[in-house]
């Protein structure tokens, strides 16, 4: 049994390689950026608009306003970032429902890709905002005493980010996959609907863990911004 | 061993190729779709609230206005209910004015109706009594009426008291034309001669006399010279007729001429209660 799609090569020459993982994410990206361009082709400003459009205003919306809740005040700034987290993790779960589809969070060269780019991301956004010395300079707070647990938790939080995807999204596939070869019907349905819900709630919760670390660095003194309409 | 590094490196090319196209196609038009909805729904809330606004205005100009137009009608309705007042009060007076002008031309139309009533009564009681003089004296003594007047006026000549008969000498001495005598009948010969007589008699002087006959004298006769007169006739007793005729016209006459300010003494000007 493959515990992770990465196992899954289509092929390889020497260390370069092209496994399941990135054939899906290729897939997915596929199809985020081709529906986005069909429905962002024809726009309108006006009050009637199609559904898809109404659709993505609302998840984009909905996006931007959990950004300004946790406490970003210019949520478009980190749309880009951390709304593409959300999709991206969220397509990849909502497309387990598809047979032969193996979900690329499902392995952890994937959530530990996203979270070394958190990992990398979190620290840019904070010398954007304070600078480099004061971003540094939020290491030694209180103390000089706390760096080296600065440290650890930064380490320890995005290990705990790609451990945490990769073990709910490839329980899930395994699950499915061994309760398949037990009770092939009623089983694996509830658990694929349990996992579309568990896949949405891993996709929030790493996004929302990725926006609390951006805002932690940028400073936690800024106030919780407007919602936005 | 889970992790392979190069797919790990590869998926977060991936990702920041998908971060980058996601921001191209999906993040940036659709945001500025909903920023140019907000900025037209945000224009037509100005515009709402610039028509409202405006509105608001034109209300409040249209109120102002119709104040005005109530405030003009309610002053035009008093000028008017002032000037219906004048004109009520002007064509009272000028009712009254015309009540009162009627009036005095009844009056004076009444007034002239008794002078001619009484010119006629006058006149009438003239020849009446002259008639009734004359058939009497007739009666009498067989004497005319212009006997017995010629002899009244010569005895009125010598009953003149000194001072008159003085002034009446003086005024025939010194008149340059002879003095007139008028009289309301043509008088005879001997009346005339006993006439001369008599005031050659008075003023011891040759005196010619002039004679004419004036029917007004009211069988009477008159001795005119220099600016000096003597009469006597009966016109002076018929003034005296006169006037106690005039008065009674004028008693009768005051009831009728005023009905409607003693409207209760109407009936009394009636025919039927003057009448007995």
């Amino acid at each position: 049994m493959r515990l992770s799609p990465d196992e899954m090569i289509f092929w390889q020459h020497g260390f370069f390689k092209l496994n399941a993982t990135i054939v899906f994410t290729w897939g997915l990206m596929v199809v985020l950026v081709i529906g986005s361009a069909l429905v962002t082709r024809r726009l309108a400003s006006g009050m009637h608009r199609s559904r898809w459009q109404n659709f993505l205003e609302i998840v984009v919306s909905a996006i931007r306003k959990q950004i300004g809740d946790v406490g970003l005040r210019q949520p478009e700034r980190y749309l880009g970032f951390l709304g593409t987290l959300f999709l991206f993790i969220a397509a990849a779960s909502l497309c387990t429902i598809l047979p032969g589809y193996e979900p690329p969070t499902g392995s952890l060269s994937t959530t530990a890709a996203l979270a070394l780019c958190v990992l990398v991301a979190v620290p840019l956004f904070g010398i954007e905002e304070q600078g480099l010395g004061g971003y540094l300079k939020s290491y030694l707070e209180p103390t000089l005493i706390m760096l080296p647990f600065h440290l650890i938790s930064e380490v320890s939080r995005t290990l705990a980010l790609a451990i945490r995807l990769f073990g709910n999204m490839m329980s899930g596939t395994m699950i499915i996959g061994i309760l398949l070869t037990i009770t092939p019907f009623l089983f694996p349905m509830v658990m694929t609907t349990l996992g579309l819900l568990t896949g949405m709630v891993q996709a929030y919760i790493f996004s929302v863990l990725a926006t609390v670390y951006i805002a932690a660095a940028i400073g936690s003194r800024q106030p919780p911004c407007e919602p936005a309409t | 061993m889970l992790i392979d590094w190069f797919t790990v490196g590869a998926q977060v090319l991936n990702f920041l190729v998908l971060v980058a196209l996601m921001k191209r196609f999906l993040y940036v038009p659709i945001l500025h779709a909903i920023d140019a909805r907000e900025a037209r729904v945000a224009a037509a809330l100005a515009d709402a609230a610039a028509d409202k606004a405006e509105a608001k205005a034109q209300r409040d100009e249209f109120q102002r206005k119709n104040e005005e137009l109530a405030q003009q009608s309610a002053a035009l309705l008093s000028q008017a209910r002032d000037a219906a007042q004048a004109e009520r009060q002007r064509l009272r007076e000028e009712t009254w004015q015309a009540v009162a002008a009627l009036r005095a031309k009844h009056r004076e139309a009444l007034r002239h109706e008794a002078r001619h009533l009484g010119q006629a009564l006058a006149r009438r009681t003239q020849d009446e009594v002259f008639a009734i003089a004359r058939k009497a004296l007739l009666d009498l003594g067989s004497t005319s009426l212009e006997e017995r007047i010629c002899e009244v006026f010569i005895r009125r000549l010598h009953e003149l008291d000194d001072q008159a008969k003085r002034a009446l000498g003086e005024a025939l001495k010194t008149a340059t034309v002879p003095p007139l005598v008028r009289s309301a009948c043509e008088l005879p010969a001997d009346q005339r001669a006993a006439i001369q007589r008599a005031l050659a008699g008075m003023f011891a002087a040759d005196i010619h006399l002039r004679f004419e006959m004036a029917p007004e004298l009211i069988s009477g006769i008159e001795l005119t010279t220099h600016g000096h007169k003597l009469a006597w006739s009966i016109a002076d007793y018929l003034a005296a007729l006169e006037k106690a005729v005039t008065e009674l016209l004028d008693e009768r006459a005051t009831p009728e001429s005023t009905p409607e300010s003693t409207p209760e003494s109407t009936p009394e000007s009636t025919p039927e209660s003057t009448s007995p």
